[in-house]
């Protein structure tokens, strides 16, 4: 009988020695955001790259031929105040179809958020000169010439211009800065909060994030590329332009 | 029921137990570091080594030796190095390079350094190779270079009293073959890590650049100037070049499609990869088809000298005016800036010569 016990018990440990941990009941979860693009409601994505198709609201005709931008600090607001800021960035790379979908590095609680925000390039804790290897990697930095950091932005493409040639546009946006004497850099933050509104957190959220292309050239300023379409970088007015239109640029898709 | 017992006490000690049963007779070659610039560490990603080709003493030291070897191409008159030259920074100082029946190709001999830092692997001016060992499997078998069959050179090897062990120490196997080959050459070739220029030692605080090289500098960083460091690097960015396909005004009707030709796409046509301005004074003359044969030229190139075509890159800026006219001095001081790149330290690295 003591053997017999003995092997009850035995077999026991044997078919139960493997088995993992019970998985709690699901509390926390990844988000993913998934970055769309548009023109006015026109679907853009890199195989629309290259022709001149789209019309500005000053109606000059452009093409996209690349397109990155930098997003951190995916930010969940709960309804009492609290947040939950997941430190950390992402280059969008439309041109290569590369990172368009950002997963949360951290897990966050399944329920509802009154507001899902990012910031729109890095804010000036995060922009620091030489700091990211990856974007280092990926040429994204600004000359120190010009306050250092990264680009927010990098949008290129050809516009017919008012002698009717196909010419070159750098719609690249950064930290706003004056560099007239350059000993005495003047700045104007350009990185922004983009608030995408309540969000319900599921297992394994899908968001998506809604960028109007059309918008960085419609308002609230109307944008001029016959004016500015070239070297923009060092341009101050230029760059808070950029900035005053952003702000209607991102909007929240379907969630899942 | 002692049978049952044991085997249970059997099972409860199997039963976790992890798959070890690798083979402990398996050869194992002696890992091999890169030796990665402190700049380089600091600034930018780790190199990108294939999972399937460790670096191993004993695979760079067989591709060392097949680089420069002669038996790979069908009369033995040409090596890898024949064409890529470690006093040219491993290219050569032809404007086409002429294989081993005298004939010439139409694109410029690419330097070989950093290529362990081209993360997206793209090979070659129109980036038609992915991986190093995909890119040295071309050469070997292009009737205007080396003119061989992989089954003759893969022969001849075998037929050696040395190869056999080499690749028995490598690789752990003494049976040659074009994989192994390619794997070994790639090993030696992702060794030419060039990262000891006077710029860089400006960077660490060992070098002082005189006021023209640094005047120089702010012509290269500067968006209303030569504006090149979207295209080539930067101080944050030691490769000197995005490793990135670019049509940059060239011409305005394309000989050559580059990128377009192997992607087929036309708004790929007269794209070509960006080269790193690292070493330059060793790799005259330049661009794909070795057109300029001075660094004056390549400036002049850009400043004044841009055909606009369909897919001149966005960042070429007035084309209408044929650049952006920067001034003679610019140009001097940016030439002076440019010479800083050069390492010659890595040209007259003992480990890289014959």
């Amino acid at each position: 009988m003591r053997k017999l016990i003995t092997i009850l018990v035995l077999s026991v440990i044997v078919f139960s020695s493997c088995v993992e941990d019970e998985v709690p009941a699901l509390q926390n979860t990844n988000v993913s955001l998934n970055f769309k693009h548009n023109w006015d409601g026109t679907t853009v994505t890199n195989a629309n790259f290259n022709t001149i198709q789209y019309l500005t609201a000053e109606g000059d005709e452009l093409s996209i031929e690349r397109l990155r931008y930098l997003i951190s600090d995916v930010t969940f607001h709960k309804s009492n105040g609290e947040t939950i800021v997941v430190e950390g960035y992402n280059l969008v790379d439309v041109t290569n179809n590369e990172n368009v979908s950002y997963v949360t590095p951290i897990q966050i609680p399944i329920g509802t958020y009154t507001n899902v925000s990012f910031t729109f390039g890095f804010d000036n804790t995060d922009n620091i000169s030489s700091a990211y290897t990856d974007l280092n990697s990926e040429s994204w930095n600004v000359p120190m010439m010009m306050g250092g950091g990264y680009h927010f932005m990098q949008l290129e493409g050809k516009f017919i211009d008012n002698t009717a040639t196909e010419t070159g546009y750098q719609y690249h946006t950064i930290k706003a800065v004056n560099n007239t004497d350059p000993m005495n850099l003047v700045f104007q933050d350009t990185f922004f909060t983009v608030n995408l509104g309540e969000v319900i957190v599921h297992n394994n959220s899908s968001v998506d994030v809604s960028m109007n292309i059309a918008e960085w050239f419609k308002g609230p300023y109307q944008w001029k590329l016959n004016d500015w379409h070239s070297m923009l970088m060092p341009n101050f007015a230029a760059q808070v332009k950029m900035y005053d239109n952003g702000q209607n640029v991102f909007s929240l898709g379907a969630v899942n | 029921m002692k049978a049952i017992f044991y085997i249970l006490v059997l099972m409860l000690f199997l039963s976790c137990s992890k798959d070890d049963s690798s083979n402990s007779s398996e050869y194992v070659p002696t890992p091999l570091a890169l030796k990665v610039p402190p700049l380089f560490t600091q600034k930018i990603l780790p190199p990108a080594i294939p999972f399937a080709n460790p670096q191993t003493v004993e695979g760079v030291a067989l591709g060392k030796k097949l680089f420069f070897d002669t038996i790979l191409s069908a009369d033995n008159s040409q090596s890898c190095a024949s064409c890529h030259a470690p006093a040219n920074a491993f290219t050569d100082a032809s404007q086409f390079s002429d294989g081993i029946d005298g004939v010439f190709g139409n694109r410029n001999s690419m330097p070989i350094f950093n290529a362990a830092f081209n993360y997206d692997e793209k090979f070659f001016w129109d980036g038609r190779s992915l991986g190093l060992e995909q890119q040295a499997l071309e050469p070997v078998e292009n009737p205007i270079e080396m003119h061989n069959t992989w089954g003759k050179a893969v022969a001849d090897l075998q037929n050696t009293t040395d190869y056999p062990d080499l690749f028995q120490a490598a690789f752990g196997t003494a049976i040659i073959s074009k994989e192994l080959v390619t794997k070994a050459i790639a090993q030696f070739e992702r060794t030419l890590i060039s990262g000891n220029s006077k710029f860089d030692k400006h960077l660490l605080g060992t070098a002082t650049l005189t006021p023209q090289e640094l005047n120089g500098f702010n012509v290269f960083m500067d968006e209303t100037k030569g504006d090149c460091f979207h295209c080539h690097g930067s101080d944050n960015n030691p490769l000197w070049t995005d490793n990135i396909f670019h049509n940059n005004g060239l011409d305005a009707v394309f000989a050559d499609l580059g990128l377009g030709q192997v992607t087929g796409d036309p708004n790929d046509n007269g794209k070509f990869k960006s080269p790193s301005l690292r070493n330059l004074v060793f790799t005259a003359p330049y661009m794909h088809d070795g057109r300029f044969n001075t660094l004056d030229e390549v400036i002049n190139h850009y400043s004044e000298g841009l055909q606009n075509s369909p897919t001149i890159d966005p960042l070429m800026k007035k084309v209408a005016q044929g650049g952006v006219h920067i001034t003679t001095q610019e140009k001097a001081d940016l030439k002076a800036f440019l010479l800083s790149l050069s390492d010659y330290e890595f040209i007259n690295n003992p480990d890289f010569q014959n």
